[in-house]
């Protein structure tokens, strides 16, 4: 086969890979948006505070330590211990439940039946102090999670695929781990929705919320429900991401990558989310493969928008969407 | 002088149907003009115009242009950054090309190069609502960005990749570039705002306006009742986009005066806007000057009180403004979601029974 082709597949098949992270942040935004109607822009915000929660504990670090040393004249410097990787998750996980159930009652619970614009509005705001409460808690330099996830090239597909072709092509190993999470993660997802009281009770409530109330679902569980299981999909991107590109700032920008995800798939549809994040992660790939160097690279930044945006002109409601009905 | 309308007599309708129809608003209004223009030059200097008034009055035009697209025809945009981008370029190949030309001259083009930009980006506007539209702007966001980042015509091939206004001078003073006298660069930006809030006041109450709030109530009814969609939605993307251009040139020329585009315009921009707008009040002109003033002068006072007071590190007292801000936004929409011209609306309301309310 000439070369050319070889990296071409090469480039897709880490665009797939690249896609599955994207679809893992649409999936936190779909759950929220089906159950609530809300557009929760702070998403991608949740994985950058969840990350860093979880290096925080990880490493025992004192929350607010920098805070507490600023306002009392201390030198405080962390507990001293080291807390293991799974203990720590389930700590974060905690944590983003106790914010899940906070959002609720501090903000959403007042802002029920306001315009979905204004709901939009107060998750943005939510963002900016997540930020700035994550920042604040465990500071804002460059961490790196280790996890204990694997990393590094795959020595297996590379030899098996140089044996085969003469190229060896270079996957990395997280890349691997983070489709299968992901996979499992949404099986998971399915069959709680599926099968489990809440899960239909969820189901019922983003099908209708009077009528779900009618019948008793009580719509507060619901939304610190779904809130929580954002909160636990946004820590799985966060500890994807942040294995991947290290726990920064920049994570919470892939809540942006997310968007274009979501409309190409529809905001309400789950394998909406996949599909699209994977059209997205191997177009953008391959465009800044094919055509990047002709226009001076960096296309990455928005050609996903681009695309989504020609697709939307075609198909308003997205791939997977449900069909717009507007009556006057 | 009590604030109401009893014992105003309106004579004709052209004094029937003017902006300010009480007295005492009007009179404030004259009034706030005129301390603005006659009295704030003799006094102001670099700090306070560069603290907070050039970036008041500039976003003051920014947040009116945001008004109308967002707040009087109901389309969200995510693209404001961008927009005052395409407006400080403009700008700068103006100032370049034409050294001759007036500096107002080139403002008052680049807003309406702008204009035409944002014209073309709102037409998936007709076909696509909503958040569908918001993510949707985004695309001229980071498109945008890139293009003025990669493409080294915009920047005339400098080494750094930024632009730089050069020194323009207008009756003699010093409008742009280093060393520009306070109180000329005030005045020139006071001009600018105080005609825009005028042109977009009457554009607004006009038929163009209720065109555009037709839209925004409800578009397919609108559309029934005889407003044509199309040039509602693209007149809207156009006027607005002429004011985000303009204050995206003034940014650029008299305020920074040095520009790396995503920094300066990046995707927060968009958002600082849009803030303003939904603080401020959607659908008010007068809510687009308090939004504008509201996130210009908080980060001020809360860095004078933390850092200047309290003694803190300034990366701490940075984190705290990020909560403050997303706390008092979520704040301001459980408490008033309509911003706060509309509080103003109901203290007039008060006013006008004030002081016996019964």
């Amino acid at each position: 086969m000439p070369d050319q082709l070889l990296f071409a597949i090469e480039v897709t098949l880490n665009g797939l890979m690249a896609g599955v992270l994207y679809a893992l942040v649409a999936l936190g935004f779909v759950l929220i948006f089906k159950a609530s109607g809300i557009f929760n822009y702070a998403q991608g915000v949740m994985a950058l505070f969840a990350a860093l929660t979880l290096v925080g504990i990880m490493d025992g670090q004192v929350p607010f330590e920098h805070l507490i040393n600023a306002v009392f004249g201390t030198d405080i410097h962390g507990f001293g211990w080291e807390v293991p990787a799974l203990l720590a998750i389930l700590l974060t996980m905690v944590v983003m439940i106790a914010f899940a159930w906070a959002v609720n009652w501090i903000v959403l619970r007042h802002l029920v039946g306001q315009e979905p614009i204004i709901l939009f509005m107060a998750t943005i705001g939510l963002a900016y102090f997540l930020e700035g409460l994550g920042d604040m808690m465990w500071g804002a330099d460059i961490k790196t999670l280790d996890v204990g996830l694997p990393q590094g090239i795959n020595t297996t597909i590379d030899e098996a695929t140089f044996n085969m072709f003469g190229y060896g092509f270079f996957i990395d190993n997280l890349d691997i781990t983070a489709t299968i999470i992901a996979a499992v993660l949404v099986a998971v997802l399915v069959a709680f929705s599926q099968y489990t009281k809440q899960g239909r009770a969820l189901r019922a409530v983003a099908d209708d919320h009077q009528a779900a109330l009618s019948v008793g679902i009580s719509l507060n569980f619901i939304w610190v429900l779904t809130w929580s299981i954002a909160g636990f999909v946004a820590l799985v991107a966060g500890i994807m991401w942040g294995a991947k590109s290290g726990v920064q700032f920049s994570l919470s920008l892939i809540a942006l990558k997310a968007l274009p995800v979501l409309m190409l798939g529809g905001f309400t549809s789950i394998p909406g989310a996949i599909v699209g994040g994977l059209i997205i992660g191997v177009g953008e790939k391959l465009f800044e493969f094919l055509v990047g160097p002709l226009v001076g690279g960096a296309t990455e930044n928005w050609f996903a928008y681009v695309l989504a945006l020609i697709f939307l002109v075609f198909r308003p409601q997205g791939l997977f969407g449900e069909r717009i009905i507007e009556r006057v | 002088m009590l604030y109401r309308e009893a014992g105003d007599f309106k004579t004709t309708y052209r004094e029937d149907g003017q902006t300010f129809p009480i007295r005492l608003d009007r009179t404030a209004y004259f009034a706030i003009l005129a301390v603005a223009a006659l009295f704030v030059p003799f006094v102001i200097n670099d700090y306070w115009l560069n603290a907070v008034l050039l970036p008041f009055l500039i976003y003051a035009i920014a947040a009116m242009g945001l008004n109308i697209l967002t707040g009087y025809c109901g389309q969200v945009s995510l693209g404001t950054g961008a927009f005052m981008a395409v407006g400080a370029y403009a700008c700068y190949k103006l100032m370049t090309a034409f050294p001759d030309i007036n500096i107002a001259i080139h403002i008052v083009l680049s807003g309406f190069i702008t204009a035409g930009v944002g014209m073309l980006f709102g037409l998936p506007s007709l076909r696509i609502k909503g958040f569908y539209l918001a993510v949707a702007t985004l695309a001229a966001q980071f498109f945008l960005v890139w293009l003025f980042n990669r493409v080294p015509w915009f920047y005339n091939y400098s080494a750094s990749g930024q632009i730089n206004a050069p020194e323009r001078t207008l009756a003699g003073f010093r409008i742009t570039g280093p060393e520009t006298q306070a109180w000329a660069v005030y005045l020139f930006c006071l001009v600018f705002v105080v005609a825009s809030a005028w042109i977009c006041r009457n554009l607004t109450r006009g038929a163009m306006g209720r065109k555009w709030m037709a839209i925004r109530d409800m578009d397919i009814a609108a559309e029934i009742i005889g407003v044509n969609p199309l040039r509602a939605k693209l007149s809207a993307f156009g006027v607005s986009s002429f004011f985000v251009g303009i204050s995206g040139a003034l940014f650029f020329s008299v305020y920074l005066g040095a520009v790396e585009v995503g920094e300066a315009f990046g995707i927060n921009k968009s958002f600082l806007v849009l803030f303003m707008v939904i603080i401020g009040g959607l659908g008010s002109i007068l809510g687009s000057f308090l939004g504008a003033a509201f996130m210009v002068l908080l980060p001020v006072l809360l860095k004078n009180v933390l850092v200047g007071g309290l003694g803190w590190p300034t990366d701490l007292a940075a984190h705290l403004e990020y909560m403050i801000v997303g706390g008092l936004i979520i704040f301001f929409l459980i408490v008033e979601p309509h911003g706060l011209a509309q509080l103003w609306r109901i203290t007039k309301e008060k006013l006008r029974l004030w002081p016996f309310p019964h």
